[in-house]
């Protein structure tokens, strides 16, 4: 336990190269996620307002989970060079499945009832989009976002080993830092992604209308991304 | 001159370096030659690691998981507390994880285990009880009717009919770990990351690129495998899909 005691020496001593790091750590970690949010979304309305594309929709998440992080980032060094944009080019590859299935999933498995009781009722078809489907399909969208979220948060991690800045500038730099200073950088980064997921977890819940709250326990494998089985094999 | 040459093939005075193909020579973008030459040496070794290192965490993981998942079905307080400790450990990025782990377990394998294992822990707990409380009550019903105990119940029955979800869990898990397991080179040697670390330091990227697109074909073929074994083991989903 020691290490740990030295662990935490580390982070009084060094708060300063920390925050500038984790600073660094999150605005690779924001762009990422805010692109593949602004591609991935709309797409994954749009498909799943039309009822269209579920193959595509569903496998590229599957696809995408195989895609091993560390395999990825260092392809892109390979193809692009080093950098930040290539590294948050990476990240976003690997947002990006990740909300667009569930967006996708969100909206297709809008009770078709609620649906057909909007347009009996005279909504066209992007006001039933806007006003039932989406806040309807709004807390499983966001399981996708916080799942992503976590997920690059995570990954940024390695992204110092393809040249771009984040908290595992300390941890992959083990001859400089030593294990305390590695240790440290590591409980940072656990910490950050710890608050990332409850932060997110509580937006979750407040976007979700009040009458849908209690379903919220019934829907555990979406929340890693993993669309419902019986959702879509109707289509 | 025609005399030179069997000599020279007879007392070779340079030493036979190997082949160095045009493309490695030239430092190619990718070489289909430095890929069959260390294939032995250096590819199919680290596979080999990759697919151990996979197969322990998942077997152990699933072995915990399972055990937790068919206590918290019988005990419903039991859930809260598992997903809590396991959503945690699942949160905490990999990188981190490996080396929070080293003061305990060292540079080791073991080190590499555990946080495998601990990612699997809460993808195959949920899925397993959510399989499990998929179970309709009227089949229940009708199998306590029929006199079944209540371990008659949950083997012949409720696992059954779970089965669908638990192997939807072991894909994600089985994919997952396939492409953790890569990260694990910051602490021991082993695996697919090994060579996509050791190309990741030189301008040679064939190495880097052949590992990378190995591990993604090995996660691919795990998920394909994992798909044939369900089908092959609920034949009954096939023909209500058919229909």
């Amino acid at each position: 336990m020691n290490d740990f005691t030295d662990a935490f020496r580390f982070i009084a001593d060094n708060t300063a190269l920390l925050w500038t790091l984790t600073l660094d750590h999150l605005a690779l970690s924001g762009a990422a996620v805010g692109i593949a949010l602004a591609l991935a979304i709309p797409l994954g309305v749009t498909l799943g307002h039309l009822h269209r594309g579920s193959f595509a929709a569903i496998n590229v998440s599957n696809v995408g989970r195989a895609l091993p992080s560390l395999a990825l980032i260092s392809i892109g060094v390979a193809v692009l060079g080093i950098g930040f944009v290539n590294v948050m080019v990476a990240l976003i590859v690997l947002a990006f499945p990740i909300v667009l299935t569930n967006a996708y999933v969100a909206v297709e498995g809008v009770d078709q009832d609620a649906v057909e009781a909007a347009r009996g009722m005279g909504m066209r078809p992007h006001e039933v989009l806007w006003k039932v489907e989406l806040p309807l399909a709004l807390p499983l969208i966001f399981a996708g976002i916080r799942t992503a979220v976590v997920y690059v948060i995570a990954t940024a991690t390695l992204a110092a080993v393809a040249g771009a800045h984040s908290l595992g500038d300390i941890i992959v730099d083990q001859a400089t830092y030593r294990l305390p200073g590695v240790l440290g950088a590591a409980i940072c980064v656990a910490v950050l992604a710890l608050v990332a997921e409850l932060l997110f977890a509580g937006l979750q819940r407040a976007v979700t209308p009040r009458a849908l709250r209690l379903e919220e326990r019934g829907a555990p494998s979406v929340l890693l991304g993993e669309p419902n089985p019986e959702r879509t094999a109707q289509t | 001159m025609t005399g030179a040459l069997p000599l020279a093939a007879a007392q070779p005075v340079i030493p036979d370096f190997g082949r160095g193909s045009t493309c490695v020579r030239e430092n190619g973008a990718f070489c289909w030659d430095w890929v069959s030459d260390h294939w032995g040496d250096t590819l199919r070794p680290a596979l080999v690691q990759h697919l151990q290192l996979t197969a322990i965490a998942i077997v152990l993981g699933f072995a915990i998981a399972f055990v937790l998942a068919l206590a918290a079905h019988r005990r419903g307080r039991l859930t809260t507390p598992v997903v809590l400790v396991t959503g945690l450990l699942y949160t905490i990025p990999s990188l981190a994880l490996f080396q929070l782990l080293v003061p305990f377990t060292g540079l080791s394998r073991t080190t590499a285990e555990v946080a495998l294992v601990s990612y699997t822990l809460l993808i195959l707990f949920r899925n397993t009880l959510a399989g499990l409380a998929g179970v309709p009550e009227e089949v229940r019903d009708a199998a306590r009717g029929m006199g079944l105990t209540q371990r008659q119940l949950l083997w012949s029955v409720e696992l059954p009919l779970a089965l669908p979800a638990i192997v939807a869990g072991l894909r994600i898990a089985t994919v997952t770990v396939i492409s953790l397991a890569t990260v694990a080179v910051f602490v021991v040697n082993e695996g697919l990351g090994a060579p996509i670390y050791a190309g990741l330091q030189q301008t040679f990227k064939t190495e880097l690129i052949a590992a990378g697109a190995l591990c993604v074909a090995l996660a691919l073929i795990a998920d394909g495998l994992l798909v044939l074994l369900q089908r092959v083991l609920t034949p009954w989903t096939r023909v209500a899909r058919s229909r």
